[in-house]
């Protein structure tokens, strides 16, 4: 660890200037209206040139964990917490995508919000997430982390109910809101953990009491990994907190691109990755965050699979997605790396896939039902062009993002060994198969087969400020994650802060045959879906009488109706009884006593007669009592 | 005849040395006051008002920069040179004295501000002639008539100097001196009220005989102890009780007698009653120096005598200051509950307040000497402001102190409204106004203890919140009365006032440390 120079004390700017921005945006008002939108797209492009010196004057340097200490923030005591940065690789790879694919969603969004009359309070709102979540992953202590997530989850919670008049967006904001305190709840126990144990939060100070000369038990370790499980599963839209993510898609596009999809839902890894030293003391958590990783992923894929709004697919591909990489650091030393590799990819080509999607939606005049799309590729080119990149992306074709990245995790899952190894990595290659089937059969029905639009709609591609963040992305989907992996690149160079990237020297299986059968799976897939989509004639209503799975599939694994009959009923309950409670037992007691010292406030009330001889008497009356007492007390 | 004279000579009288610059802040005061009366009698009418108050102020201010440059004096005055040189150290000046000297300087200060207000009324609230007789033709030419008088200003300067003296007196006759020069001019500024004046004037008849009630009792008590220790000293009284071979009949009885007297001043319950109807008959800005500078002086007085002369008998007097104190809290709590008049509810508070400062009381620590010192500060302002908001919501006959007038208040003057919130939070303890922080300290003060004692005085103070809250709902959510009072704009003087007030009430809330660390820093005694 050295200290800040340099470029790099300027950092803490990385979290100044867009909470600035989003200040001026926000209480200006209407005065910013016609700028606001400007500004607010030139602080992340400013801040991501900043990121890429930052990211080289980091590079050059043989020690590449920076400390930029700013001030003490909470000196109490024995309890002391400053507010510093950490400026890692670990933290310089998010800072780069949130500034780089957030700068390219910001522009998008010019375009977009354009003729939005509150596109203003949009960029405010935008600002004020970039600058949280910059300051979620510089700290570099889990107090400051916390601060971050609760702001990135506030800015979240403002974007999704971006149109409030909207009974559904309303209620999409509240949900997440209540998923992501369940979340909150698990990371703040795991700080007070922290503290009751070690008396810090600092990672610095956390971690050395963990690895060699840690003097953490076993039984510590494992409590606080779970609470910061809990917190990762929250924000990340992770199993069993899952359900508010495909909702939050009410929100304005570049939202479900930026904070749903791109950089927000990414902070769980991001958390469990820079929380290594406590994830390897422990590998029953470990163990849990691969089988959540696992659940997750199928839930996310099948549920992808019935869903006829575009973005809704796409919201439970992300949830599949992030699976996978939850899956990924839930393998432990090793392979922390390369769930981080799979979340930059992800980046990449999940928001250009979204933007398409937003590309799509602009066109159709916001409507969003994949069954009154199809044959939007001839009318909308360059849009499909680049959705198709996203596609060949997320599936693993060969050389395409996920081909480099995915398929690592597979591999990784299979090379754990053992019985759950073989486990893990069959559910992985599922996953991508059905991954390959629900993308294609979205891919079909909104751009391929005949038009299915409904009679007012237009559709015509979108102008250069929408087009030009796209097409960048687009390509990123397709080179990026060669770019990454090429000689072991961002594995490298993450070693600092999460350990050396270990690739296990005997594969279980052989990387080209497991390399072809997940290719033979992703075929199948799309095989599938050309059969059942590509072939027939899409229905414009959504029919009725189909299989268990794809009912199951439509109503989410019924994971809500689960939620409603679980845990919210339950809670109507109870909190209806404490209501009765509070009403007759509370209020009765409290009533009655209240009566009874009014009834002896209005009987004593009357010694206050206001005849001096009787306040004489009380006084001669206290006299001797406060005599008899006291002799009493002395001659006892 | 000549013969006694040279016998005088022989025998060598020794003149004790009196460090007058220790004393300086009671002569200014004092000098003040004798300037008053000779402005009062030299003054033309129409120049005297604006004389009276920058003596008045100009004295009081002077003796506040003198006792902050005393600080941290230690000294006890006169000296004794002599063997048997009388008074010798009957004045201490420490750090507790000058503590609550200064206190009860910035609150006269205040106190006099609000008095010397003359927008609100015709003339100011205080009446021209007290003498004439009530409802003569004289006086209801006066109540029309802008004449004021200026005597109340003199008057008070006299008390300050008998409250300035109370505290730091460590020889029991002087501090029965002190408390009848606090008092006289107390009895008098009682029944100056301009408006309702036959209700003013029983006010200061009760006041004065139950006040003569009590220096009986409290000079009993003297001659009391006196028999017991040969001395009237606290110091000497605290040496007897080890040395004298007297019955403890003498020394607790005498000590059971002189509290009362002090008690009563404090406005403690079984002592109380006079409390409310002088706090109501008296003019708003009199009660509101009554209720802040003498308890100050009041508790200082208690404070000396229980912490110098009777510090080794601690266990003996505990109970009764348990008792007292329970008394006094639960008769405040209780009592306010049904009152309907906004004025007699801060009576009843005072009372409740005075319980709790003496909740502080039941240990001898450096710790509790600071809390009461820093709650009488706190109650102080907080009470001088309250009070002095009573005088801006007014009726064609005068103040508006019944509760229902008050109703709806906010929707016709969300300033004073909401001041006034202010103030009666900090009364009910509510954290972040200064009514929390001291009662914070009192209890914590108290709780190694006195546990038990601490949790009535929790429980009682939750039971006054009751009729404070009242107020803020009814002045917030009420509906105001069809014919509702007029809100009086203050003058210059009562508007600083005020402001000093509330301000203090919330800075000492937010921020208290500095003022804390002060308290802490003066809380030890000489003598």
């Amino acid at each position: 660890m050295i200290t800040a120079h340099g470029i790099q004390s300027y950092a803490w700017l990385l979290v100044a200037i867009p909470a600035a921005s989003a200040l001026i945006l926000l209480t200006l008002g209407r005065a910013a209206d016609k700028w606001g939108h400007l500004l607010g797209a030139l602080v992340p492009v400013g801040l991501f040139v900043y990121a890429v010196f930052l990211f080289f004057s980091v590079k050059g340097q043989s020690n590449r964990k920076v400390d930029l200490h700013m001030f003490s923030w909470i000196p109490v005591a024995r309890f002391r917490v400053d507010a510093g940065l950490l400026l890692d690789p670990l933290a310089l790879v998010f800072v780069l995508l949130i500034t780089g694919v957030g700068s390219l969603i910001h522009i998008y969004a010019v375009g977009y919000m354009a003729h939005d009359p509150g596109r203003r309070r949009f960029f405010g709102y935008f600002n004020l997430f970039v600058a949280a979540m910059l300051l979620l992953v510089l700290a570099d202590n889990y107090l400051a982390v916390y601060v971050g997530w609760e702001g990135v989850g506030l800015a979240s919670y403002l974007l999704i109910g971006y149109y409030y008049t909207r009974p559904s967006a309303a209620t999409a904001g509240n949900k997440a809101f209540f998923a992501n305190r369940v979340g909150d709840v698990g990371l703040s126990i795991a700080i007070m953990l922290m503290f009751a144990y070690f008396g810090t939060t600092s990672f610095a100070g956390v971690f050395g009491h963990f690895g060699h000369g840690g003097n953490a038990t076993t039984g510590v370790a494992t409590a606080i990994a779970l609470m910061l499980l809990l917190g990762a599963c929250g924000k990340s839209g992770q199993f069993p907190l899952q359900t508010w993510l495909p909702d939050a898609m009410e929100g304005p596009t570049p939202v479900s691109a930026l904070i749903h999809a791109a950089t927000m839902v990414t902070a769980g890894v991001y958390l469990i990755a820079r929380s290594a030293p406590v994830f390897d003391a422990t590998s029953a958590a470990r163990t849990v965050v691969t089988i959540v990783g696992a659940i997750t992923l199928l839930y996310g894929c099948i549920n992808g699979a019935g869903q006829d709004d575009l973005k809704r697919v796409l919201a439970n591909s992300t949830v599949s997605q992030i699976g996978y990489m939850f899956l990924a650091v839930g393998l432990g030393p090793g392979v922390y790396a390369i769930g981080i590799v799979h979340l930059l990819g992800h980046g990449f080509f999940k928001a250009a896939l979204f933007l398409s999607a937003g590309s799509v939606m602009h066109a159709m005049n916001d409507r969003i039902d994949m069954r009154r799309f199809g044959g939007l590729w001839r009318v909308m080119p360059i849009t499909f062009f680049v959705f198709v990149c996203g596609y060949l992306a997320i599936i693993g074709f060969p050389f395409a993002t996920g081909f480099w990245t995915k398929d690592k995790i597979i591999e990784a899952a299979f090379d754990k060994g053992g019985t759950s190894g073989y486990l893990l990595g069959i559910i992985a290659l599922v996953g991508a198969g059905l991954t390959a089937f629900y993308m294609t059969r979205a891919l079909v029905m909104t751009f391929l087969g005949k038009r299915r639009w409904e009679p007012d709609v237009h559709p015509h591609e979108c102008g250069p400020v929408m087009w030009l963040p796209m097409a960048v992305l687009a390509v990123l989907s397709l080179v990026g994650g060669w770019l990454l992996i090429f000689g072991g690149g961002v594995q490298e160079w993450l070693t600092p802060s999460v350990g050396p990237s270990v690739e296990a020297g005997v594969h279980t299986v052989s990387k080209p045959v497991l390399t072809a059968i997940t290719l033979v799976v992703v075929a199948l897939g799309i095989a599938g879906a050309w059969v059942a989509f590509g072939t027939r004639t899409i229905p414009e209503e959504q029919p009725q009488n189909v299989t268990v799975v794809t009912r199951a599939s439509r109503r989410n694994l019924y994971a809500d109706a689960f939620n409603e009959a679980v845990l919210m009923r339950p809670g109507q309950w109870f909190s209806r009884a404490l209501v009765f409670f509070d009403n007759r037992g509370v209020d009765g007691v409290v009533n009655g006593l209240s009566a009874s010292f009014g009834g002896g406030s209005s009987r004593f009330r009357r010694l206050q007669s206001g005849f001096v001889r009787s306040y004489a008497l009380s006084m001669l009356g206290g006299t001797v009592a406060v005599i008899a007492v006291l002799l009493a007390v002395r001659f006892q | 005849m000549t013969h006694l004279l040279l016998a005088a000579g022989n025998t060598a009288v020794s003149t004790p040395s009196v460090s007058y610059h220790a004393l300086a802040p009671i002569f200014i005061v004092l000098g003040a006051a004798m300037l008053g009366v000779l402005v009062e009698a030299a003054v033309p009418r129409a120049e005297r008002f604006t004389v009276q108050l920058m003596v008045t102020i100009v004295g009081l201010v002077a003796a506040l920069v003198v006792v902050g440059l005393l600080h941290g004096t230690r000294t006890t005055t006169p000296s004794p040179t002599g063997n048997d040189a009388f008074f010798a150290g009957s004045l201490s000046i420490d750090g507790v004295g000058l503590f609550l000297q200064g206190t009860v300087l910035a609150l006269a200060l205040v106190a006099a501000l609000l008095v010397s207000e003359r927008s609100v009324d015709v003339g100011s609230p205080i009446v021209a002639s007290a003498a004439v007789v009530v409802g003569s033709a004289d006086d209801r030419r006066l109540t029309t008539a802008d004449r004021v008088q200026t005597e109340v200003f003199p008057l008070m300067l006299f008390a300050v100097s008998g409250m300035l003296i109370f505290p730091i007196a460590n020889n029991l006759i002087l501090m029965f001196v002190a408390l009848e020069v606090l008092s006289l001019p107390l009895y008098l500024m009682a029944g100056l009220a301009r408006r309702r004046r036959l209700l003013s004037q029983e006010a200061s008849l009760k006041y004065f005989l139950l006040g003569a009630f009590a220096s009986a009792f409290f000079l009993y008590g003297l001659a009391l102890l006196y028999g017991y220790a040969d001395t009237v000293d606290l110091p000497g009284i605290f040496t007897a009780q080890q040395t004298s071979g007297k019955s403890d009949v003498l020394l607790y009885t005498g000590l059971a007698l002189l509290l009362v007297g002090l008690l009563f001043k404090a406005s403690v319950a079984p002592f109380h009653n006079w409390t409310v109807d002088v706090y109501v008959g008296a003019p708003t800005p009199v009660t509101a120096f009554m209720a802040s500078c003498t308890k100050v002086a009041a508790f200082g007085a208690i404070l000396r005598v229980l912490f110098v002369g009777f510090s080794s008998a601690e266990w003996n007097w505990r109970p009764v200051i348990w008792a007292v104190a329970i008394a006094s809290m639960v008769v405040g709590a209780v009592l306010g509950l049904t009152q309907t008049d906004i004025k007699r509810i801060l009576a009843y508070s005072s009372i409740a307040h005075a319980g709790f400062i003496l909740v502080g009381m039941v240990a001898i620590t450096k710790q509790s000497t600071a809390s009461v010192m820093f709650y009488v500060l706190t109650y102080g302002f907080t009470t001088l402001a309250a009070f002095g908001m009573l005088m801006l919501v007014r009726d064609p006959d005068g103040e508006a102190t019944q509760l229902a007038r008050w109703s709806g208040l906010a929707r016709k003057s969300p300033v004073v409204a909401t001041v006034m919130t202010v103030l009666l939070l900090s009364m009910a303890g509510i954290p972040l106004t200064s009514g929390f922080t001291g009662k914070f300290y009192v209890f914590r003060a108290a709780w190694d203890t006195a546990g038990p004692l601490v949790v009535i005085a929790l429980l009682s103070s939750a039971v006054a919140a009751f009729f404070y809250l009242r107020i803020v709902v009814m002045m917030f959510f009420a509906e105001p009365p069809v014919d509702s009072p007029t809100i009086a704009i203050p003058g210059w003087a009562a508007s600083v006032a005020l402001t000093v007030g509330v301000v203090v009430t919330i800075v000492l809330g937010v921020f208290p440390q500095p003022v804390i660390d002060l308290a802490s820093k003066a809380s030890y005694f000489t003598g």
